[in-house]
């Protein structure tokens, strides 16, 4: 008798998100299954992978990722154009980390030019980065969406603590919105409930339950996107259907095992290497986990999660 | 159902205070309270109480039993504190309750003087290895409990087994961990174990409103798994009983006249079962 695989079906699915505009949209999540369970049901968009790049050169960045943007990061718009046209990058999302009290303190109005150079100079989507300070962030968040009015940008991250301002302006200006938790289930979904109540379609949300690198707590990441997507489908739970990012390079590049030189450790051998299977690896967990929307740095790491993907999709 | 009266706890500011200053009139004023609401034991938390604890115990047990016919449950980690209420403790009224003994070394000494005074006990199925995963973990500590019970010569009908509510907030998988763990700890003896909740904690870190629901809800849910007794706020408890052929309706998957209080009652269920993943405005959604 010929083998037949047991089949999952799900009451639930992941609302499908189109960003970007001109011709160069993109649309993540839609499936109606567990990640690359295409056997089961239907997965009509690949996973989304952009580019990081950011407002102010990247001096805090390990140098062995630094040295693939070299000449090129000292401007957003030659980084981005770079990124798409020779890195063939689907999506670019800029962090606008520049605007952090602590470190240039750049204003609204800087960060909104920023945005507004960007976007006449690319035409993949973008995706639109506070420097994470909850305060600073409900200003510049504001600025540049408005800078960016109808361009179908995601703008985050809306967090407990300026959900209401950075919401109304996604809202205003026709953007897609991350919401950002810091690794609660229930708060997660709160949040998602909150940001909706205001008005703001669940259709146009993106959940980042936040991001950790391998080996300081990606469990946790891992196991809270899980059980977000399986809330998502097995309990047709409309709260927790929006796509799910996964803000990995942030968070793996400022780990002790992508930092470490060689001559420090030279039992891990090649720092290069290294970081850049570290990207990779969490990255692809995060996938596995359920995650829809990646943000990478390493050229390398893309290149090779973009090969699971193929491989797996 | 036995009600051990919550009120009187350490936590709450004006308790803490009345027993800083050893003012009767709050303490008694509480404790009567809680007696004409239907409490049947008085639970007097006075918390670590690492100084002056036997003092304290002695002073709140005669505080409450001077105006109130009833056992108080002494309900602090300091054993020389229960060992002190113990003394003074007025059996006229019905046997002392200690809160608690557990599956922790540290905790044995707890059995040797419910032993010794004659007094009911309470196990809380946790050991020293932290909180058990599910139900079945808490039953494996509960068998531990038990016979360590008995080897101290305390009779098993003497001892109320307490599965550890947690917070739905935070760990909602638990609370149907422990409804189900309430049913199987009455099939570990016959006659069945006695069972006991702190019924509150499982809304604790939720908002104020839906505080009540939560708790209430949940008793009736544990009472019909068999629940025993609750540290509980008896007023409250009083109203659940009033609705509680609501709930069973509902359970049964019957309809109610009162659409709103239908669907309240089907959203508390479907978040206590784990059917939905519980969020603050879970009543909202």
């Amino acid at each position: 008798m010929a083998f037949t695989p047991t089949k999952e079906t799900y009451s639930g699915k992941v609302y499908p998100v189109t960003i970007g505009t001109g011709g160069g949209e993109v649309t993540l999540g839609g499936e109606n299954v567990l990640t690359f369970h295409s056997f089961e049901g239907s997965t009509p968009n690949r996973p989304l992978i952009a580019f990081e790049i950011q407002d102010v050169p990247p001096s805090d960045w390990p140098d062995n990722v630094q040295k693939p943007f070299e000449g090129i990061s000292d401007d957003p718009v030659k980084w981005a154009k770079f990124c798409q046209d020779e890195l063939k990058a689907k999506a670019i999302a800029l962090r606008l980390i520049g605007t952090h009290p602590d470190r240039e303190n750049r204003s609204p109005e800087d960060a909104a030019k920023t945005v507004k150079d960007l976007l006449s100079s690319i035409n993949v989507p973008l995706i639109i980065l506070g420097s994470n300070h909850a305060e600073k962030d409900s200003s510049v968040l504001v600025a540049v969406a408005e800078a960016a009015k109808d361009k179908n940008c995601v703008i985050g991250k809306a967090q407990e603590a300026n959900y209401k301002t950075v919401a109304a302006a996604a809202m205003a200006n026709n953007h897609k919105l991350i919401a950002m938790s810091e690794l609660d289930i229930n708060l997660s979904k709160q949040l998602n409930i909150l940001i909706t109540q205001m008005g703001f379609e669940k259709e146009r949300l993106i959940t980042d339950p936040m991001c950790s690198a391998l080996g300081y707590g990606l469990e946790y990441t891992y196991s809270v996107m899980e059980r977000i997507r399986l809330a998502a489908l097995t309990q047709n739970d409309v709260t927790m259907q929006p796509p799910m990012l996964g803000d990995v390079g942030m968070y793996v590049w400022k780990v002790k095992e992508t930092q470490a030189p060689e001559s420090d450790m030279p039992q891990w051998g090649s720092a290069e290497e290294r970081g850049i299977a570290w990207e990779a690896a969490t990255a692809t967990s995060l996938l596995i986990a359920g995650a829809e929307l990646l943000i990478m740095r390493h050229p390398k790491a893309v290149e090779a999660v973009e090969k699971v993907i193929e491989e797996l999709n | 159902m036995l009600i051990i009266g919550e009120k009187l706890s350490i936590i709450a500011k004006r308790v803490r205070e009345a027993m800083m200053k050893k003012d009767k009139g709050p303490i008694q004023e509480i404790a009567v309270r809680q007696w004409k609401e239907g409490s049947g034991i008085i639970d007097a938390n006075i918390g670590p109480a690492e100084d002056g604890g036997e003092d304290m115990m002695q002073w709140m047990v005669t505080t409450i039993q001077e105006v109130v016919p009833l056992p108080v449950c002494l309900d602090t980690t300091n054993a020389s504190a229960i060992e002190a209420g113990l003394k003074i403790h007025n059996n006229q009224w019905g046997r002392a309750l200690i809160n608690s003994t557990s599956n922790d070394p540290e905790r044995f000494p707890i059995l040797e003087l419910a032993a010794k005074y004659n007094s009911q006990v309470i196990g809380l199925t946790v050991g020293k290895g932290g909180l058990p995963a599910d139900a079945e973990e808490r039953c494996a500590i509960a068998a531990e409990i038990m016979g360590r019970a008995m080897e101290y010569g305390v009779p098993l009908e003497d001892l109320y087994l307490d599965p550890l509510v947690l917070q739905i907030a935070t760990s909602q998988d638990h609370a149907r961990h422990v409804i189900k763990a309430i049913g199987m700890f009455q099939e570990m003896n016959d006659p069945p174990m006695k069972t006991v909740v702190g019924l509150s904690n499982i809304s604790n870190g939720c908002p104020k409103h839906i505080r009540p629901i939560l708790n209430k809800y949940y008793f009736l849910m544990l009472m019909n798994a068999g629940l025993t007794s609750a540290i509980a706020d008896a007023h409250e408890m009083a109203e659940a009983l009033n609705e509680k052929k609501l709930v069973d309706d509902v359970l049964a998957g019957e309809k109610i006249d009162d659409a709103n209080k239908m669907t309240e009652i089907k959203k508390t269920i479907d978040v206590i079962m784990g059917n939905t993943l519980y969020a603050h405005s879970y009543l909202e959604m």
